[in-house]
Parts: C-alpha cells; sequence; structure tokens
C-alpha cells in the first residue's frame, strides 16, 4: 500500500478515512503484515481483519467496509496499534470508520451505536454517567429479553452498594451542553 | 505532594472500593489529592464512536477547569486517563483540533493551552514519585503468603503509557513485591476484559474474561488486582455468569490494587471498600494473612 510521492495516495474512500483520522495519513505505510489482527483479542470473530480492511480502503471497497462487523469488535485494546511495525494508529482509524458508518446508518447486526447513543445522552442530560440508566434504557429498548439475564446481577450490584437509582448532575451541565453543541456545529476531526 | 484528582464516574458508585481504597492510601503516603471541582464524564469510548471533535471537547472541559495550582492531575480510571492524556497530547500535536476545542470551550466560557496539566496515573505517581523506600516505610502488614496476580488490562499501558511497557508491564508486579506478596507471573496480565463488549456481545465478552480468570486459577493466583473499574465490574460482576457459560465453577476475587495497598498498610478493611466485590476477597486474605491480623475491628 506503499504509494509513490507526488501521486494521489490512493482511492477516494482511503483520503476520506485520512481526512476523519488524526494521524490518518499513517495507514499508507501498511505493510499488510497482519500484526493487527493477529494481535487482536476479537481478530478471529471479524469478518475482515484491520489489515483486509485496509486492503480493501485502498482499493475503494467503501460499502463493504462500512457495512463490516470488523470496528464493532474492536474493543479499544490497543494491542494492535503499539505493534504496528509502521505506527499506524489502527484503534484511532477503527473510531473513524465506526462514526463514518453511524452517520451514513451503514452498520449491521450490531448494537454498539445505540449503546453509545444512550451513553452520551446521559452524560449530556447529567454531565456525568448514568450506570443504572445506561444499563435500564439500553437493555429495555435493545434487547428486553437479556434483561431477565442481567437482572440477578443487577440485583447483586445494588445490594452490595454499587448501583445507585438516582443520577449524579454536575452544576454547570449547561457549560457543558453549551460546549458539546458548539463542537457539533464544528463537526468533524483530524 | 499535591495533585489534582479526577476521580470518573465509576468511582461514585459502581467502584466506590476503588475511590475509598484510592483516598485511604494516598492519605498514608502523603500525596494529597485534589478533586477538580464540577468535573465531567470523559465519555469513555462512547463519544469517540460519534463525533471526534466532542468527544475532545467534553475531555478538555476537565483539563480546562484544573485549578491552575495544579500542573499534574491524577486519574485512577484507565479510560479516564487515557481519554485525558490522548486529548491533551492530540491538542499538543495537532493545530486544527487544538483550534476546534478551543472554538468548542469558548462556547462555555473555557480555554485550554495544551501541556497545561500533566496527566498520570496513581500507580505511576506511587511508583515514581515515590518509589520503593517511601512505600516499603509505610507497610505495617506484609502481605507474605498471599499469591496476587497483577491486572494491568488496556489503557493504562497502552498506547500513550511512558511509566511502562505496553505488552509486559512490570510497574504493579514490583509495587506489590515491595509489599512481600508473592507475584504471579502469568501471561494474560495485559490483555482485554472485554470492556463493552459485555453489553453487546457476551459470547466474545465472555470468552476474554474467561481467559483471564482461567489464567489466574492455572498460576495459581489467590486474587486478582485491578487498576481500571471496567476490568473489576467484568471479572467480578460477570464471573458467575461467565463460569456458567463455560461450564467452569470460579471463585476469584477481583479487587482494587489500592485496595491491598491498604491492608498492607494496616488499614481497616471496611475502610478500603472491601465486601462491595461480588466474589467476596475477605476470606482469602483473612486466610492467608491471619484472621486476627487482617480483621482490623
Amino acid at each position: 500500500m506503499v504509494t509513490q510521492h507526488g501521486q494521489r495516495r490512493g482511492s477516494a474512500f482511503l483520503e476520506e478515512v485520512i481526512e476523519a483520522t488524526p494521524g490518518g495519513e499513517r495507514i499508507v505505510h501498511c505493510l499488510q503484515c497482519g500484526s493487527c489482527g493477529g494481535s487482536c483479542p476479537n481478530g478471529a470473530d471479524m469478518e475482515y481483519t484491520p489489515r483486509t480492511l485496509f486492503a480493501m480502503i485502498n482499493a475503494d471497497h467503501r460499502e463493504e467496509v462500512l457495512a463490516a462487523n470488523t470496528m464493532w469488535f474492536c474493543v479499544s485494546c490497543y494491542f494492535c496499534t503499539a505493534r504496528c511495525p509502521q505506527n499506524i494508529p489502527i484503534t484511532e482509524i477503527m473510531y473513524a470508520l465506526k462514526r463514518i458508518s453511524i452517520r451514513e446508518k451503514k452498520y449491521k447486526g450490531t448494537d454498539a451505536p445505540a449503546l453509545a447513543r444512550t451513553f452520551t445522552n446521559l452524560v449530556e442530560k447529567y454531565g456525568r454517567s448514568f450506570e443504572f440508566g445506561l444499563a435500564s434504557r439500553f437493555y429495555l429498548f435493545n434487547k428486553p429479553l437479556s434483561m431477565l439475564k442481567m437482572g440477578p446481577m443487577g440485583l447483586s450490584l445494588f445490594t452490595h452498594g454499587r448501583m445507585s437509582l438516582i443520577p449524579t448532575k454536575i452544576r454547570q451541565v449547561d457549560q457543558l451542553q453549551a460546549i458539546i453543541a458548539k463542537a457539533r456545529e464544528i463537526g468533524g476531526a483530524a | 505532594m499535591k495533585y489534582a484528582f479526577y476521580p470518573g464516574c465509576s468511582l461514585e458508585c459502581s467502584s466506590a472500593a476503588y475511590d475509598r481504597s484510592v483516598k485511604a492510601v494516598a492519605e498514608v503516603l502523603g500525596i494529597e489529592l485534589v478533586e477538580i471541582d464540577d468535573w465531567n464524564c470523559c465519555g469513555a469510548t462512547e463519544y469517540f464512536t460519534q463525533d471526534e471533535l466532542v468527544a475532545c471537547s467534553v475531555i478538555a472541559r476537565n483539563l480546562a477547569i484544573v485549578d491552575r495550582q495544579f500542573d499534574q492531575l491524577v486519574a485512577p480510571c484507565a479510560a479516564c486517563y487515557l481519554n485525558l492524556k490522548k486529548t491533551d497530547k492530540l491538542m499538543a500535536e495537532n493545530a486544527k483540533m487544538n483550534a476546534g476545542i478551543n472554538e468548542a470551550l469558548a462556547a462555555g466560557g473555557l480555554q485550554y493551552k495544551p501541556g497545561t496539566v500533566r496527566v498520570r496515573h496513581l500507580l505511576d505517581v506511587i511508583s515514581t514519585d515515590l518509589g520503593e523506600a517511601a512505600v516499603k516505610d509505610k507497610v505495617v502488614r506484609p502481605l507474605t503468603g498471599l499469591r496476587v496476580a497483577p491486572y494491568y488490562g488496556c489503557q493504562v499501558v497502552r498506547p500513550l503509557n511512558g511509566f511502562d511497557d505496553p505488552e509486559y508491564p512490570m510497574k504493579l508486579d514490583e509495587l506489590f513485591k515491595w509489599l512481600g506478596a508473592e507475584v504471579v507471573d502469568y501471561p494474560v496480565k495485559a490483555h482485554c476484559c472485554g470492556g463493552h463488549m459485555t453489553q453487546i456481545s457476551e459470547p466474545q465478552a465472555f470468552e476474554l474474561i474467561r481467559r483471564l480468570l482461567q489464567s489466574a486459577v492455572d498460576y495459581e493466583a489467590d486474587l486478582i488486582l485491578c487498576m481500571c473499574p471496567m476490568c473489576q465490574l467484568n471479572l467480578d460482576a460477570y464471573q458467575g455468569r461467565v463460569g456458567g457459560f463455560f461450564g467452569v465453577k470460579f471463585h476469584m476475587p477481583i479487587i482494587f490494587f489500592t485496595q491491598l495497598l491498604g491492608v498492607a498498610f494496616g488499614l481497616d478493611l471496611d475502610k478500603l471498600g472491601f465486601g462491595k466485590e461480588l466474589v467476596a476477597a475477605k476470606p482469602v486474605i483473612q486466610e492467608k494473612l491471619g484472621a486476627a491480623e487482617a480483621e482490623a475491628k
């Protein structure tokens, strides 16, 4: 994937991924060595390992990449990033692909976008995360049957004093909301 | 030694044992932790999944409101630590992101100059700023006979760690050797606990949790020491279900490293938050360290 100087770096989608990722320009140095997939705790469950995905990005397979399960199996453990011999910020590229996939609703078969949205909605309301609110809303609206399995554990956490039913709210939540609104208005990354 | 302190949301309730024990051992060690007034959630991984600039701006608010008298900030949670450190670094290296984040902060009447606050993990502060002699000086109850499995998880040691090895970290091992414990050298000490996969896809998360628990069992650890609320929750609260899923009966107590550090300092177990873990840790500590000694009351 190492491209020649003075030429366009690669496909249009490669350019887009670079734009969307801080430090993303390193992707053009991918050697296709596979250290990333081999280091990934969830590599075996990915439709395409990061190495394959990068080749697909370079080949402009935009639709397949954005619908892949790869980034949704990324747990942000950063083993790939730590081991990449070309210093490609692989985990950050996974985040960028998640963002594009969510924005264009290309993702399939994952509850991760719903979890992220439920989590951040609560943060925007209170300024702090609210675990009980997150768990109850996320499971109720996304996988209600799982609530049966989760019930005993939730109760156990509650009886051990580890689950608050009331959220904590920061004093200057309006300040935080103003910052978020402005950041959203500016938008973008890198 | 005085540091600004960012506890993070988990320490308020689900990891109250971490909060209590961090504060208790910091007091013994003479580390003054001053909580940032009105801090907000770091967003964990969930904002980065949706919008990079929003993610960084939410995090940067915390850096911006650190009292000017502090140039160092301690975060005990792995995700908070990484997010704060990552945002500060990104702002320093990326002019466009720095400008965007500061424009967003300005909407709330704030600004932040990258590099103003140095983000530290508590383990780094204890290992580096204090060191062996200062820690050993406070030990009143050596952990002799207790086999501990230090568990580093991911985000404290990768990708931005400046104080330990990202593949084979040793600082937690060293700390507990200073305290007299038998430290288990097991191969998965910096592997992933599954993070939020427990909520998204249980089979994958459960396998990652199983590997960690089984390895600690294979290496005959009495307990696992965590330095991240998510790791502790996944290994402790899901332990029963993971065992059920694989047809294995696990009984591996999972505590925060600061709790056992507090035991070595002779602090009361209840003050260190013992009893909040779902797989009880008190019995093995009392058995190995002597019932009369371990139960301070």
